[in-house]
């Protein structure tokens, strides 16, 4: 194993970004004192787009969340909220936001304010649901429910589309009667056209992590980018955003640089990250110059790498699309290992990382038939680690850095024999069989 | 108990614990060439399979009769039971007399399964439905109906027969009649608890997940007759209700550790799928109409089914203080997600309507259960001494 080189790329994009997100807390504390009407939001397949046209500030208990892991303060809220009952096993990302509420913590220390509307957008995620009936029910605000069908059919349905659009129609309708505004079809139909620019842009980031060396970590340096994609998606900001990224990455691309000196593992990531321990986790995989060239985690918002942009033409029935199809959470199971497979495919990777994370169990129930699909189906070297996304009590260190080592040695010696194969060639079917496709015919999606 | 009680329970015991489905078998024996559909709880509109000539069959889990070999290497830690457990039974060909596997979104862990099914059982119809959360919709209903309706067509491709609106309506009317049998066995048990044993109601009912309901109906109306007639004397019990087991099942022992204890169960949401409605779904009409708008207005309440105009923490309440009991006890299966979020909230209203209540968990492969009798027993006491 060599030293750790530091991994980190610092660049316009990173000051901007966290510019980006300030702003927002302060615009959050000016809707605690009256400013803007604040609404809601999970991020999985959000519809930002809605709230655009009432000029409404999209909260997200998610990112406050991982705010606080990030910070290392998500212990007292969550050691909080099991004394109000919570199990040890509930999703600790919960169990951190009604903690932080209930103590009154937030994690910049600005006020964030009782939204008009707890909209429980359920794409995906059961837990979700139970979520923001609770965040509703602690902050004493409105809840509604939009009822998101999960993707069990090959294309998304008529039906579906219709039960969707008719719910965001009943929920402007609700809106306007909360906050007092008019919905403002104009700017909703920018919106959705800022949308799929930023969309446009972040695509053809992800993109560039198909050259080798890739210009940028697709799991540790896409989460960077990740809060302004879900707060400023549908605004002016968020284009100019995503266009100065793709713009740095770019050039840095055509300079041929990459994260190290030299690129020598390129990973699949599948999970949620360990945000109480970011920073070791990462230098874990620094550690063997190890790069995600692609990951599942960073499509929860949406899935735009292969090709879904919002329409500004039939706004309404894209967002509905959006939520039905085009983000990794309400995409079934098997389609997830599609994705997987064609991020090795067509992103060049020499392996899969999953990463378990206990208080998830829409990421991780089922990742063992995962990493068996993976391992003993495709032939493509797997690993799989377990922690957890917010509460701290669950990384054990020792033990996955020495799986980390193990599997990096492993492949190393692999290369070293010439049988480590990169991309299309890293699939290489299990010895002996005849390989069951993933999905099914009826499930197959992926366009 | 009566010795006709006793035998009719025993029988039932008796097809539950097969975990061959000996039952299943031996129809498909006598139906040569008709399927048979398994479904993971909770609810299924097994109108839809029995219309379409097909014998719905309720799967909740092993208990402690299967050791888990290849389960946990797909679903590792921090997953409930019942989702190894049926896997496991899937793999080890247990399920091999079904044709088909039903799933519904009630939780991430029992979604993931039903695509884990399907990847590591091909050849097996595998359908998962979406059941409306968001019933104050407009379009819920129609959305609902149009959900029935694609998992109708893809039964009447499996089984090569038309589903027709009359057979619906016939299968409405049986399954009508046993959820109403069911209803009268546990207004008896509510009426006399003294009388009617949990357990014992808890197979009666549960020996219907293997049978035609038709044949269901008729022990159940067995049950009923000899159960009426039993004699026992009150003891000093404490009247509960049940909560929080709506999924996977607790070991049968517990359940008869509970009453043994000094518990009267009053309700329970043990095998909830089978008493999902509150009333008749009408029997006439548009039957798909008929059984989406009662899912979605006419349903009990559960941990799994949202209905944010009516909040089940208060329902809980409610339905407590209507039957008169003095508390509530929890049984939440180990990483049971959504029966540990909805705890939250029933124990904050619990604690400001001033009933009490005890939390257990437990799991499907329970050996001794010395320590959960010893909570009951010192729960009990407390509400009878204090
Ligand atoms: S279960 Fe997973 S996706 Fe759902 S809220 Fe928790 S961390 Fe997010
Ligand atoms: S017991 Fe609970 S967690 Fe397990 S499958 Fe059922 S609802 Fe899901």
């Amino acid at each position: 194993m060599g030293e750790t080189q530091a991994s980190e790329y610092r660049g316009d994009i990173h000051r901007q970004q966290r510019d980006l997100m300030l702003r927002w807390y302060q615009r959050l504390e000016e809707s605690a004192h009256g400013g803007p009407p604040a609404v809601s939001l999970m991020i999985s397949g959000n519809c930002v787009e809605l709230l655009e046209a009432f000029g409404a500030v999209p909260l997200y208990p998610e990112v406050n969340a991982l705010q606080l892991a990030i910070r290392h303060q998500s212990l007292d809220p969550i050691l909080a909220a099991e004394e109000l009952g919570y199990a040890a096993d509930n999703c600790a990302y919960v169990k951190a936001d009604i903690g932080a509420l209930v103590k009154g913590i937030t994690p910049t220390g600005t006020e964030l304010p009782v939204p008009k509307l707890v909209l429980c957008n359920f794409v995906g995620c059961n837990t979700y649901v139970k979520w923001f009936e609770h965040a509703a029910e602690f902050q004493n605000a409105p809840l509604a429910m939009l009822d998101v069908p999960f993707l069990r059919t090959a294309e998304p349905r008529a039906e579906d589309v219709a039960y969707i659009v008719c719910q965001l129609k009943e929920i402007v309708k609700q809106l306007e009667e909360l906050t007092g505004r008019r919905f403002d079809y104009d700017r909703f139909r920018e919106a959705v056209r800022c949308s799929a620019r930023v969309e446009e842009a972040w695509s053809r980031i992800k993109h560039l992590a198909r050259r080798t060396p890739t210009p940028f970590d697709a799991y540790f340096d896409a989460i960077t980018l990740m809060g302004p994609l879900y707060v400023y998606r549908g605004s002016p900001e968020g284009v100019e955003f995503f266009e100065l990224a793709l713009r740095e990455l770019q050039e840095k691309a055509e300079r041929g640089e990459g994260i190290y000196d030299q690129e020598r593992f390129r990973v699949v990531m599948e999970g949620p990250p360990p945000y109480p321990f970011f920073r070791t986790f990462r230098d874990m995989f620094a550690a063997w110059k190890a790069t995600a060239v692609a990951s599942t985690y960073s499509t929860v918002g949406g899935l735009w790498e292969f090709g879904f942009r919002h329409d500004p033409d039939h706004p309404f029935e894209s967002l509905a699309m959006h939520m039905l199809a085009h983000n990794v959470t309400n995409r079934n199971y098997l389609q997830r290992y599609d994705q997987i497979r064609r991020y090795v495919e067509e992103w060049d990777a020499d392996a899969v990382v999953i990463h378990f994370v206990k208080s998830c169990r829409l990421f991780s129930a089922g990742q063992g038939d995962m990493r068996g699909y993976f391992t003993q189906q495709l032939g493509v070297p797997t690993l799989y680690v377990e922690s957890d996304l917010e509460d701290p009590r669950y990384f054990s260190e020792a033990q996955i850095r020495n799986r980390m080592d193990a599997f990096f040695e492993a492949l190393e010696h692999a290369r070293s024999t010439g049988t480590l194969h990169r991309g299309v060639a890293a699939i290489r079917h299990a010895p002996g069989g005849e390989i069951a496709p993933a999905a099914s015919d009826r499930l197959k999606i992926l366009q | 108990m009566p010795a006709a009680t006793e035998s009719l329970v025993e029988r039932c015991r008796e097809i539950v614990e097969d975990l061959s489905l000996g039952e299943v078998r031996r129809w498909k024996e006598a139906h040569p060439g008709a399927r048979a559909i398994g479904y993971f709880p909770v609810y299924a509109p097994v109108e839809l399979i029995h219309a379409a000539g097909m014998l719905p069959v309720g799967l909740n889990g092993a208990g402690d009769r299967l050791d888990l070999q290849y389960a946990d290497a797909r679903f590792g830690s921090f997953i409930c039971s019942i989702v190894k457990t049926t896997l496991e039974m899937g793999l080890t060909g247990l399920l091999d007399p079904l044709d088909g596997m039903l799933f519904s979104g009630i939780c991430d862990s029992a979604r993931n399964l039903a695509f884990v099914f399907e990847r590591n059982l091909p050849g097996k119809y595998v359908d998962f439905l979406h059941l409306p959360q968001n019933p104050s919709s407009a379009a819920s209903t129609e959305f609902l109906k149009g959900e029935y309706r694609r998992m109708g067509d893809a039964l009447e491709k499996l089984g090569g027969r038309k589903l027709d609106d009359d057979a619906l309506r016939a299968s409405i009317a049986v399954y009508n009649e046993n959820r109403k049998l069911l209803r009268d066995l546990y207004g008896l048990r509510a009426a006399s608890p003294h009388q009617v044993r949990t357990s014992d109601i808890y197979l009666l009912q549960r020996a219907g997940n293997f049978l035609p309901v038709e044949t269901h109906n008729e022990l159940l109306r067995e049950g009923l007759g000899s159960l009426a007639d039993g004699e026992a004397k009150p003891r000093d019990s404490v009247r509960i209700v049940i909560e929080g087991a709506f999924c996977e099942q607790p070991p049968l022992d517990l359940i008869r550790l509970i009453e043994d204890a000094g518990c009267y169960v009053l309700d329970d949401d043990f095998l909830l799928g089978r008493r999902w409605f509150t009333g008749d779904v009408p029997a006439y009409g548009d039957p798909l109409e008929s059984l989406a708008s009662c899912y979605l207005n006419h349903s009990v309440y559960s941990s799994v089914r949202h209905d944010f105009r009516n909040r089940r923490h208060k329902l809980l309440v409610e339905k407590t203080q209507r039957l008169g009991a003095q508390a509530v006890l929890f049984l939440i299966a180990k990483f049971c997600e959504p029966a540990y979020f909805d705890y939250v909230l029933f124990k904050r209203e619990l604690e400001a309507a001033a009933i009490p209540h005890l939390l257990l968990e437990f799991e499907e492969k329970a050996f001794t259960f010395d320590r959960l009798r010893t909570e009951v027993e010192t729960f009990v006491e407390s509400l009878l001494f204090d």
